[in-house]
């Protein structure tokens, strides 16, 4: 089996995060890491190549220091890496991004494309389905479980309320939950071989049926005015009261707030 | 010369505080108080491949080299200096004698099993009349056709009843010189746990490393095959020293993490606790405290990179490694003892982890080799 995983350098925001002046994201403030919706997707690659046997490639788009997350998945296991990079590619929203992936994966073969559902700096989702789309290969998103049986994907999907089991036909994309199962630890050793590594670097030359109008920041159709730090709630009213009174009291805040 | 870690240590040392912080630390406390030997976390850590570091991947291992061995113990014995041990104790004094000593039947049967972490290695050479003095051995081993017949008993056997791969000194002949004095030859040997008439007998209470399985070896006419003597007959004693060297090179890993954890613990502290209106980080007197003690952390850092880089590059090393474990356990003592101070009366319960940790100091500046074995050695290497 081949799979693509596609994986994406994010900055860590269990630290907090911070800003430059003009509202954008400061990255060189914060510890950059693998974003972990990807890397469930990438420990699913993993385990699928672990059972059924095949080839794990990782592939992401980003400056060169990017590079780090590619060494850290091949010290987790994946068989090669692929760095997409180039000054033209910069400042890509999902669109942008996706075209890019789509340009670099058309130079490859594949059985299975995995994505993490979403990147906790964009929090978009988009560029899974996006990606399946310019591909023109069905998506599958919100994988909680896998099953490959011979030509055959089997999906287990969250939804808000219940789950979805999808059955598809390979090559498909699917897009990666956490839940997919605890990522492995990186090995010493994989992590010595992963230094030895060649890793793969592509800039635009190598991106096959996409032009430029649809790459970078030109070919981006949305753009970010100002990012800023979620205001946290307030802990909220509690009160004590019994079963009627509390539907009254309930009522009486939805009027004064104009919601009923 | 620069002192830069390569970004393939980097990135182990991130690995390695990610495993530590994550399954260690949780339980650390735990296991202490219970004196429980953390199989699961053990078994995990071979899972990782943190128990054949440096060990050559055609045996198993994962191919790194010693310093890659050394800032693991040191990371996982910032957090519990038990499993920094149980790592150390494994790999220095099982896998690495097996390494350099073994027939390649006998790589094949035990190193790969014990580098894989699939099995647990121990060893055995201090006895209830021989510690510093490891010539006073009277554990025996006789050959018997094609089997030697071990009797005797071993104390103090880090990962005791726990592992499954012993390494064990025993006499096995008697010499005199030219000029009538005698002399123990030793030999080395494998023994798996298991063998007819090796038992184990009492589990040591100890003062720190609690949750480590310390325990008494005991062979009654226990048969090991002629084909699991390590080494040569009567070079038993070389191996132990030449293995011992590795060992304090882990040990001195190990004091660094106990010292670099507690030296974490009360910069942490002191910025929280507040006194006379202000934190103590505030005073002069805390400040100096932390200073000595951060440069000296930083000193035995060094002199344990040193060691295990001397480790790697040459084929002797008892010097540095007898000055890394002289040094970082003492600076492990020392400054746990300060953590505990600056601390203060919470230092001193349970709850806080420097008290842990002092505890936990006190025995690298013991087993193999006390302190003053490593001014022994250093003199004989300097004069």
């Amino acid at each position: 089996m081949k799979i693509i995983v596609c994986i994406k350098q994010v900055p860590d925001t269990k630290g907090g995060v911070k800003f430059n002046p003009d509202g954008t994201l400061d990255r060189s403030a914060m510890l950059a890491i693998m974003n972990p919706d990807d890397k469930a997707g990438l420990e699913a690659a993993l385990r699928l190549k672990d059972e059924h046997g095949g080839k794990v490639t990782v592939m992401t788009m980003g400056p060169p220091k990017a590079e780090a997350v590619l060494r850290e998945s091949l010290a987790m296991g994946a068989d090669e890496a692929v760095l997409i990079t180039d000054p033209l590619l910069g400042g890509a929203d999902t669109w942008a991004t996706s075209q890019t992936l789509a340009g670099a994966i058309r130079n490859m073969d594949y059985d299975l494309i995995i994505t993490g559902r979403q990147a906790i700096d964009g929090d978009t989702a988009q560029v899974g389905p996006q990606l399946s789309e310019h591909l023109n290969i069905p998506v599958i998103s919100y994988a909680e479980e896998i099953k490959v049986d011979g030509e055959e994907i089997i999906i287990k999907r969250q939804y808000d309320d219940r789950y979805h089991i999808i059955k598809a036909k390979l090559p498909c994309l699917l897009t990666a939950l956490s839940e997919l199962g605890k990522p492995r630890y990186m090995t010493p050793g994989g992590i010595f071989d992963a230094f030895k590594a060649d890793i793969e670097v592509w800039n635009r030359s190598k991106l096959i049926d996409v032009a430029d109008s649809d790459l970078g920041l030109k070919g981006s159709p949305t753009q970010i005015a100002k990012a800023s730090d979620k205001v946290r709630k307030g802990g909220g009213e509690k009160v004590n009261l019994d079963s009627a009174a509390a539907i009254d009291y309930i009522v009486e805040k939805l009027v004064e707030k104009n919601f009923a | 010369m620069d002192f830069i870690l390569s970004k393939e240590h980097e990135m182990l040392r991130s690995l390695y505080q990610e495993f530590a912080e994550k399954e260690i630390k949780p339980i650390a406390r735990d296991i202490d108080e219970e004196e429980e030997f953390p199989q699961a976390t053990t078994k995990l850590m071979g899972q990782t491949g943190f128990l054949g570091t440096y060990i050559p991947k055609e045996y198993g291992g994962q191919g790194c080299d010693p310093l890659a061995y050394a800032l693991c113990v040191e990371e996982l014995s910032k957090v519990c200096a038990t499993h920094g041990v149980i790592v150390s104790a494994h790999t220095s004094l099982c896998c690495d004698p097996i390494l350099n000593y073994g027939t390649e039947e006998q790589k094949q049967k035990y190193l790969i099993p014990l580098a894989k972490g699939e099995k647990l290695g121990a060893f055995g050479l201090t006895e209830p009349n021989a510690g510093t003095d490891a010539q006073g051995q009277q554990t025996k081993a006789v050959l018997d056709g094609d089997e030697y017949i071990l009797n005797g008993t071993k104390i103090f056997i880090t990962n005791g009843k726990e592992a499954d791969i012993y390494i064990i000194f025993a006499v096995t002949d008697i010499v005199a010189d030219a000029r009538g004095r005698t002399k123990k030859m030793i030999s080395a040997f494998i023994v798996e746990k298991g063998t007819p008439g090796f038992s184990f007998g009492t589990k040591e209470k100890k003062m720190g490393i609690r949750a480590s399985a310390t325990y008494e070896l005991i062979f009654t006419d226990c048969r090991i095959p002629k084909e699991n003597l390590l080494g040569r007959e009567g070079k038993g004693f070389g191996i132990a020293m030449a293995t011992l060297d590795g060992g304090r090179i882990g040990i001195a890993a190990q004091a660094l993490g106990i010292a670099a954890g507690a030296l974490e613990a009360t910069i942490t502290y002191v910025k929280e606790r507040k006194q006379f209106g202000k934190a103590i980080a505030t005073f002069q007197n805390t400040q100096f405290m932390l200073a000595d003690m951060a440069t000296k952390v930083e000193a035995a850092r060094l002199l344990v990179y040193k060691a295990a880089a001397a480790k790697k590059n040459q084929k002797m090393y008892s010097l540095e490694a007898a000055m890394a474990k002289l040094y970082a356990s003492e600076v492990a003592m020392e400054v746990t003892t300060k953590a505990v101070q600056l601390h203060g009366g919470y230092g001193f319960i349970r709850e806080y982890e420097v008290e842990r940790m002092m505890r936990d100091a006190k025995i690298t500046e013991i087993y193999e080799g006390t302190s003053e074995v490593q001014k022994m050695v250093i003199a004989a290497n300097i004069i």
